[in-house]
C-alpha cells in the first residue's frame, strides 16, 4: 500500500504516524508537506494529530483551507482512500469531507487517556480486520473531540453505517453525540476519528489493537 | 471601511464554555445570571469603499471562514461613514 501523511505546521504526530505505516505496510510513507498543490500517486492519504496553526479561529479551520487540501477532496473525489486521525478529523469535518464538527470536549479539559473503543460497523475498508462489536484499547489526547451534527445528520449517519467506532460504553471522553469516535463519508472511502490507534501497534505501547485499523485499510486496497 | 463580524453559538448547540463562565460568574456573586453562551467578534477593515460590495465580501469570509456554520451563526455589521 502507498501511503503518505500530510503535515501542516503545528502537526506533530506526524512522525508516530509515519513509523507506524512503515512498520506496518512495510513501505515508506510520502511526506506531505501543506504547501504542495498535488499528490503523489497514494491508496491512503492520512491527515495526522497535532495543533495546525495553533487551532485558531477553530480546531482545524485554517488547514482546511490549506494549498494541499483542493487535492485531497479531487484524490477522495476518486475514491483514494483519506483518514483523519485527532486533528486530521477536525480538518476533514471543517474541510466539508466528512460532515458534522469537532465541538470543546464537554469536560472542558484537554484529555490524554486510554479508552475503549466498540466497533459499531465493521463493513468498512477501516475496520474490516476486527470483529463486529469488537472493543479494543486505544489512546486519546484531544481538547476538542466533542462529536456534533444536527439530528438530521445524526440520523443518516447512523441510518447508512457511517458510524465506523465508538467509545465503548462508559469511556466517551469528551461528550460526543452517540458516543460516536470516529465516522466515514457516503462513499465509505474517508473516515475520520479522535483516537490514535498508530500509537498502539508494538508491544511498546502495551497493545497492538491499532493495527487491524491500518491492516484493514491494506486489505480494502489490495 | 470598517466592519465588525458577530459570531455566535446556533440555539440547542451545547456551550461548555458558556456553561463556566455562567458557573464563574455565580462564584463571584453575581446573581440572577440566567445563561451565558460565548460567541466572536471579527473587526475587519477593507480598502472597499462600496458598502454593497464590502458587504457581499464580508457574507463571503464569513461563510467561508470565519463561521462554521454547522455550529455557529453569523452577523456583519457595516460601519457606513
Amino acid at each position: 500500500m502507498k501511503s503518505g501523511v500530510v503535515v501542516f505546521p503545528g502537526s506533530n504526530r506526524e512522525r508516530d504516524m509515519l513509523i507506524a505505516l512503515e512498520k506496518i505496510t512495510g513501505k515508506k510513507p510520502a511526506y506531505i508537506w501543506h504547501a504542495d498543490t498535488e499528490l503523489p500517486d497514494l491508496d491512503l492519504v492520512v491527515l495526522c494529530g497535532g495543533f495546525s496553526y495553533g487551532d485558531y479561529l477553530r480546531t482545524g479551520a485554517i488547514a482546511a483551507r490549506g494549498h494541499i487540501m483542493p487535492a485531497i477532496a479531487r484524490a477522495a473525489g476518486k475514491g483514494v482512500r483519506v483518514l483523519g486521525i485527532c486533528n486530521g478529523f477536525q480538518i476533514l469535518c471543517e474541510a466539508g469531507l466528512l460532515p458534522g464538527v469537532l465541538m470543546r470536549n464537554a469536560g472542558l479539559k484537554f484529555v490524554c487517556k486510554e479508552v475503549k473503543l466498540q466497533v459499531a460497523n465493521a463493513d468498512t475498508d477501516f475496520t474490516r480486520k476486527y470483529r463486529p462489536g469488537e472493543i479494543w484499547r486505544c489512546p486519546v489526547a484531544h481538547g476538542d473531540g466533542n462529536y456534533f451534527a444536527d439530528t438530521e445528520t445524526l440520523k443518516r449517519l447512523e441510518g447508512e453505517g457511517r458510524v465506523g467506532l465508538r467509545y465503548a460504553e462508559g469511556t466517551n471522553p469528551n461528550g460526543s453525540l452517540n458516543d460516536i469516535a470516529g465516522i466515514l463519508n457516503e462513499r465509505g472511502n474517508v473516515f475520520g476519528m479522535m483516537p490514535h490507534p498508530e500509537n498502539m501497534i508494538e508491544p511498546l505501547n502495551g497493545a497492538t489493537d491499532g493495527r487491524a485499523l491500518f491492516e484493514s485499510i491494506m486489505e480494502a486496497v489490495a | 471601511m470598517k466592519a465588525r463580524i458577530k459570531v455566535t453559538l446556533k440555539n440547542g448547540v451545547l456551550d461548555p464554555q458558556g456553561k463556566a463562565i455562567e458557573g464563574a460568574l455565580g462564584s463571584l456573586g453575581f446573581s440572577g445570571v440566567a445563561s451565558v453562551r460565548q460567541g466572536k467578534l471579527f473587526e475587519v477593515e477593507l480598502m472597499e469603499t462600496d458598502p454593497a460590495k464590502a458587504k457581499a465580501a464580508l457574507e463571503e469570509m464569513s461563510k467561508k471562514l470565519l463561521a462554521n456554520t454547522v455550529i455557529e451563526n453569523y452577523a456583519v455589521e457595516l460601519d457606513e461613514k
